[in-house]
């Protein structure tokens, strides 16, 4: 069972950087977990502390003018490593919808087996986006999920995004692919017998 | 008129969501310590067993130390995830090559070696790394954790199906050019995303005359252009190297096998979404001089400067600059050098080892360097010494560490400090890859080895 996302309307986190890697997300020292959860607390976690463990100021999750459940990236978000912990540690820090214009294909499917939506935007709306925000960081973006909409409200500006419409489905109700596949258990065992 | 790899997908799809993606059959699931420990606990917490016991192998690899593996894990939390593999497979029955096992390994040369990579098959880890055993003309890519888990419950997950793309290297191989500057070389010209949503084939000329190992090397760093993965159709090589290994089919199976594979190729008038065609002429020995695998430059170019990047790009190119110590335009040979790493599931198999040792025969390692040279697997630590390999690299100042993962992801021991350059043969140049503010440069075997002798970025053509 994932969280369900049906419209959420917050302000946003603004990460301009592209090529924001997995590794970046969360390091690889911080896998050793036998379980999902705590992974929010190492979200970014070398551009986020420095060695000695305190907060770099100048890092936007250390920025108190900025806050929201929706992360706004450059280009190409997520690429690298296959480490759901990416997933989870986004997911964990509390963000709910990371608006880039465009994912790396893994991060994609990580993110929405998470309870996370990955909004791939123009990449003019991404920087009209990143500039709204720059401006005023308390402006909101609304992401309305049934009707696959992204609106920035600072300039009422809209755009249709994309989704698979089997995950669409999983994420407006909160079914997981397991449930899907075990359903299907006498089609494996059918194709298996054909494949000898 | 179909690609390779409509042939292979198309023959595992079990069924097709409506609207959504196919439900994908795998024939082989390789597991290690990392990703999977969460995957095992969803299948306890819903009461299932896994489904095709038989079509998983777990080692643990990321974590080992590369020394003294006959002790306990001195790190605590890596021993955990050591055992936790360990004791996953035993609750569930599945194959586990444990630390210090003759075959345990980094999964992914542990694969091959054995004969469980095969031609037509669907192999899935996760581990973007999976796409090394497309070397093998199969369709092996990384997955997540919870894809992990799908698998395991009912040995399929779903997919949609990526786009095609076919990647040309026409020509021959210039002298002192190994597999490692042909795949720095496309993700240089493709950039860090510029497959993402394709699936790969690799093909032409220099491609055909790559042995298995290289092949492999081509197709690991397939994902470091956003790849799902690549592969090269099966030929006489593959099945060469595939002949009498451990798990390989056998007998009138083997004709069987074979003839099915050599029916694994692309059609002649099969359609891609995209093509590319590069000339081996074109490619040096390369080196990378940023923070992610698509900065790269061949070893005698200077590094761009910041009027050739887009302008999106340029926060990114200033970081990555400031974080390795590099300036715009700057030619990097000659640049003083702190550690050398051999290895990984990229460059540590046996003809990585030859290739170093050959290079670096009758010299001796430069004092100020550290180097690891850590082997991809038990096996290929086997094959090091029965070559004699390890005498020579011991006589030029090398010493031989055991198999795993080690630095190039920095989980055990083996990190890099903070602002120490390391030419690594490793895959990713990631900010703090190797441990935390290591500088990583990424290359190939022959320019690792010449780097260790001299202590420099060196053009290993002059040790040629």
């Amino acid at each position: 069972m994932i969280q369900k996302i049906d419209i959420i309307t917050s302000s946003c986190i603004p990460l301009p950087q592209e090529n924001v890697d997995t590794d970046q997300i969360i390091p690889a020292r911080f896998l050793k977990a036998v379980s999902r959860e705590g992974f929010g607390e190492n979200l970014f976690r070398d551009w986020r502390y420095d060695k000695t463990g305190q907060p770099i100021a100048d890092f936007v999750l250390n920025n108190p003018q900025y806050s929201g459940t929706v992360l706004v990236a450059g280009k190409n978000f997520g690429s690298g490593s296959s480490r759901e912990h990416a997933a989870w540690a986004i997911a964990g820090y509390g963000l709910r919808v990371v608006v880039s214009s465009f994912f790396a294909d893994i991060f994609k499917n990580n993110a929405l087996n998470n309870g996370v939506l990955p909004v791939v935007v123009s990449d003019s709306f991404l920087a009209d986006l990143f500039s709204h925000i720059q401006s005023d960081p308390k402006s909101t973006v609304t992401i309305d999920l049934p009707n696959q909409t992204i609106t920035d409200n600072a300039s009422g500006a809209s755009e249709h995004f994309e989704i698979n419409p089997y995950k669409k489905n999983c994420l407006l109700n909160g079914y997981d692919d397991i449930d899907y596949l075990l359903s299907k258990k006498r089609d494996i065992e059918d194709w298996e017998e054909k494949h000898q | 008129m179909n690609t390779l790899f409509d042939k292979i997908w198309d023959a595992h799809v079990v069924s097709s969501v409506t609207g959504g993606p196919d439900q994908l059959y795998i024939d082989q699931h390789y597991c290690h310590e990392v990703t999977s420990p969460q995957a095992f606990n969803e299948l306890r917490e819903r009461n299932l067993k896994v489904f095709r016991p038989e079509k998983t192998t777990c080692s643990p690899d990321h974590n080992i130390p590369t020394l003294n593996q006959d002790k306990p894990i001195a790190d605590p939390v890596s021993r955990k995830q050591v055992e936790t593999l360990a004791k996953n497979a035993r609750d569930f029955g599945l194959t586990h090559y444990g630390l210090g096992d003759e075959k345990n390994g980094i999964i992914h040369v542990i694969g091959p070696e054995y004969g469980l990579t095969q031609p037509g098959m669907t192999i899935v880890c996760g581990d973007s790394h999976t796409s090394t055993h497309g070397a093998f003309g199969a369709i092996a890519f990384g997955i997540g954790t919870s894809e992990v888990a799908m698998v395991l419950a009912s040995q399929c997950i779903l997919q949609p199906k990526p786009k095609s793309m076919r990647i040309n290297i026409e020509g021959k191989l210039p002298f002192g050019v190994t597999a490692k500057d042909i795949a720095l070389f496309i993700i240089s010209r493709m950039t860090t995303g510029g497959a993402t949503g394709y699936f790969v084939e690799y093909a032409g000329e220099a491609i055909r005359a790559l042995s298995m190992e290289e092949r492999m090397t081509v197709c690991n760093l397939s994902i470091e252009m956003g790849a799902r993965g690549g592969l090269i159709a099966p030929d006489e090589t593959t099945f060469d190297y595939l002949k009498d290994r451990e798990f390989a089919p056998k007998g009138s199976n083997w004709d069987k096998a074979l003839a099915y594979w050599k029916t694994l190729y692309s059609d002649t008038d099969a359609v891609f979404d995209k093509e590319v065609t590069f000339n081996a002429s074109e490619i040096a020995p390369r080196i990378t001089y940023g923070t992610n695998p698509g900065m790269g430059i061949a070893i005698d170019e200077t590094i761009p400067t910041e009027d050739n990047i887009e302008e999106s790009g340029k926060i990114s190119f200033r970081r990555a600059l400031s974080y390795m110590g590099f300036s715009a335009g700057e030619s990097l040979l000659g640049k003083k050098i702190d550690y050398v790493f051999l290895g990984s599931c990229t460059n540590g198999r046996i003809e990585d080892f030859r290739a170093f040792a050959a290079l670096v025969k009758g010299h001796k390692k430069n004092s100020h360097v550290t180097a690891w040279l850590v082997p991809g697997s038990q096996a290929v630590a086997r094959q090091i010494k029965a070559e004699g390999l390890d005498r020579i690299l011991s006589e030029a100042g090398f010493e031989i560490r055991q198999p795993g993962c080690s630095a190039c992801l920095a989980m055990n021991e083996d990190k890099v400090p903070a602002e120490k350059y390391a030419v690594s043969t490793s895959n990713r140049n990631f900010e703090g890859r190797q441990g935390p503010g290591a500088r990583t440069i990424l290359a190939g075997p022959l320019v690792a080895a010449a780097a260790a002798i001299t202590g420099e970025i060196t053009d290993p053509r002059t040790f040629l």
